[in-house]
């Protein structure tokens, strides 16, 4: 079995704003395996993103803060290490790629030299052998006459192919972890399975390591082993990426898939089950469980407690103090 | 309205050789140096009651092609008919009147209302404007709109920044029905939403439909969604329609090689179908409007082009009962065949 790359620990990260603190990231646990891909999904405002940005140490302090937990790489805790230390780190053993390129290519900068600057930064090269090397990462991820496009600026580029840079400069530092927040959310299909295409040989050529930050349930399905649903800074489902799918367990996953419409199969007259009602406000998160104003099941304690993750079978947890599978649903007030 | 609902080949907006060019200005004497072909020569047929979808990527011409069917955009060329009336000839009083029965949702609901108006107003707007009511009626109409797209009356005193991205999207809705109209484009109304928030829109796009009778042209990408909502599907590359038929023969028959590409590469959420998926990755992106390719728009990314793609353009016919597409290499299969 191969071996634990980061060990990510009770991390919990808070905004301190002017109308009290939000709590983005309360307290999340797993361990990442060497060469795994592990999925990351929830709706917008659930705490993917700030998870991945304590990750990187990005979180914009103040109003950000980390205030509790240990993120373990290579037997030092990320949080603790200096920013220099982390720097080297950045770009160089974990690697980040966002939803919109423009954040992270600088629009004044050729494509090829933001790629020779990482090079030269986490590689230590320079020159004419740096210059290779950037247009054959530019070739790597598909880009055609490589060479010629290095001296293009991003504008020049379109959306996918502003994806594409980005994918080559975060690879350029040979990192072990890519973290891969939303890349193909704002692509359309056709550019997305490209994308995805690209960072599925990557990873089988150079054997990367891959968190996948995402919405989408449907793009999660071909690409991750394992998946971590998260809701209001909370894991509230861990399980093998079969498992998810085939035997969702936790009301909120369960509600996310049966939203969902399936292009490789008819309605059959069924109508989409969406979750009602929005997730909480993080300022002021309800007592007990946060899924519990939108949820069809709900006992007593489910006010009074929020449960924590427990084992339901193989690799499969949830936080949720009822069994789905024999529990009455009843209606809930939108 | 009900009654034309089982007749479903009753056509309510037929389109006929639509065409919209946006000139390309350069330089300080504003000289038109060229055309961005947006919409390049389309003709298809909306029926009472259905749901069109009309799919393809950004770019290729679906959100110009649904505003110019309502005249927010002037054709270059084509016409419009609504109910059998050439929207062009009209007089711009005529078309007033005739906008109340055709509507429009927009994409981004946080754009699309004016923040600085409560939702009341912005609901009460377009019944203002038209002369429809006013006083205790038009408050009284605006309680019923806010009702029927399940929002609470007592919100219409708020501003659009007190509510979310699925609540605004309501209040969108809200606004379009407010005139009554029998015909509404819904210009990727769901596309900025959360997924769960997503479906939460769809279905109660599904019940006003069944309740009033509304016939929709549904823009979408998510082809998933629009396998669910729509009845009848247009594809659309590059300014052009290359295949229309209905949900079935175009989910379980897809016969122009971008549809079929189109469809391989949206996601399935199910692992054990993804393992066995094969996908047509298409090479490149979208040529631009401004200069498209010689012969058939989808040349360039095409994996069966042979020589008479490059030379001619092919027509959209309907090669298949009821359902169109525009491509030699299956016309060249079928006469084979």
């Amino acid at each position: 079995m191969s071996e634990t790359l980061l060990r990510i620990d009770k991390l919990t990260t808070h905004f301190h704003t002017d109308d009290g603190t939000v709590r983005a990231v309360n307290g999340i646990s797993y361990d990442l395996k060497e060469g795994e891909t592990i999925g990351v999904v929830g709706e917008s405002g659930c705490g993917k993103s700030v998870h991945a940005l304590s990750i990187m140490r990005l979180i914009p302090m103040p109003p950000g803060e980390i205030v509790d937990g240990e993120v373990i790489f290579r037997d030092r805790d990320l949080i603790q290490i200096s920013m220099d230390e982390m720097r080297k780190v950045r770009g160089g053993e974990i690697a980040m790629i966002f939803q919109d390129p423009m954040t992270s290519l600088n629009p004044v900068m050729t494509i090829g030299n933001q790629i020779i600057e990482v090079l030269r930064l986490h590689a230590g090269m320079d020159g004419d052998q740096a210059l290779d090397r950037a247009g054959e990462m530019l070739a790597l991820v598909g880009i055609p006459e490589a060479r010629e496009r290095l001296d293009s600026y991003p504008h020049e580029f379109s959306g996918g192919m502003r994806q594409r840079a980005m994918i080559a400069m975060a690879l350029a530092g040979n990192p072990q972890i890519l973290i891969a927040d939303e890349p193909t959310t704002a692509l359309d299909v056709t550019i997305q399975a490209q994308i995805i295409d690209l960072v599925r040989r990557l990873r089988d050529l150079i054997g990367m390591t891959i968190i996948w930050i995402t919405h989408d349930l449907g793009i999660m399905a071909g690409l991750a082993e394992r998946m971590l649903v998260m809701y209001a800074g909370f894991f509230v489902e861990k399980a093998p990426v079969k498992e998810l799918y085939a035997n969702p367990r936790h009301p909120y996953t369960m509600g996310l898939l049966s939203s969902l419409p399936r292009a490789d199969s008819g309605r059959d007259g069924k109508r989409l089950e969406p979750i009602i009602g929005r997730p909480p406000d993080l300022l002021a998160p309800p007592k007990g469980c946060p899924f519990l104003p939108r949820c069809p099941y709900s006992i007593d304690r489910c006010k009074e407690e929020n449960p924590t993750l427990k084992e339901i079978g193989p690799e499969h947890e949830i936080a949720c103090w009822i069994d789905v599978r024999t529990a009455e649903t009843h209606e809930v007030i939108g | 309205m009900i009654e034309s609902r089982t007749d479903t080949r009753d056509v309510l907006v037929r389109v006929e050789n639509l065409k919209k060019y946006f000139p390309i200005v350069t330089g300080f004497m504003r000289k038109t140096t060229g055309q961005v072909r947006a919409v390049d020569g389309v003709s298809f047929e909306i029926h009472q009651g259905e749901t069109l979808g009309l799919v393809g990527e950004s770019g290729c011409g679906k959100s110009t092609l649904g505003r110019t069917i309502l005249q927010l955009h002037k054709p270059t060329e084509g016409l419009v008919y609504f109910e059998g009336i050439d929207l062009e000839g009209m007089s711009k009083s005529e078309l007033r009147s005739m906008r109340r029965r055709m509507q429009i949702i927009f994409q981004d609901p946080y754009s699309s209302l004016n923040p600085r108006m409560t939702v009341g107003n912005i609901i009460a707007e377009p019944l203002v404007v038209h002369h429809i009511a006013n006083g205790k009626e038009l408050l009284e109409m605006v309680e019923v709109l806010l009702k029927r797209v399940g929002l609470n009356p007592l919100f219409a005193n708020r501003f659009p920044h007190e509510f979310s991205g699925g609540q605004r999207q309501r209040i969108g809705v809200a606004r379009a029905l407010a005139l009554n109209p029998s015909f509404i484009v819904a210009d990727e109304p769901i596309s900025a939403l959360d997924v769960s928030i997503q479906a939460q829109v769809v279905n109660l796009l599904e019940d006003l439909q069944d309740e009033l009778g509304h016939t929709y042209l549904f823009i979408a990408h998510d082809l998933s969604m629009v396998r669910h909502i729509c009845d009848r599907v247009a594809v659309m590359y590059l300014g052009k329609l290359v295949e229309v038929g209905s949900v079935e023969q175009v989910y379980e028959n897809p016969q122009h090689p971008y549809l079929q590409a189109l469809l391989s590469a949206v996601p399935v959420p199910d692992p054990v179908v993804e393992e066995q998926r094969k996908r047509i990755i298409l090479e490149g992106d979208v040529p631009s409007p401004a200069n498209p390719p010689e012969g058939c728009n989808f040349n360039t990314r095409c994996p069966i082009a042979f020589d008479r793609c490059f030379k001619e353009d092919p027509e959209l016919k309907e090669l298949f009962p009821q359902h169109d597409v525009a491509c030699f290499a299956v016309e060249e299969r079928l006469a084979s065949a």
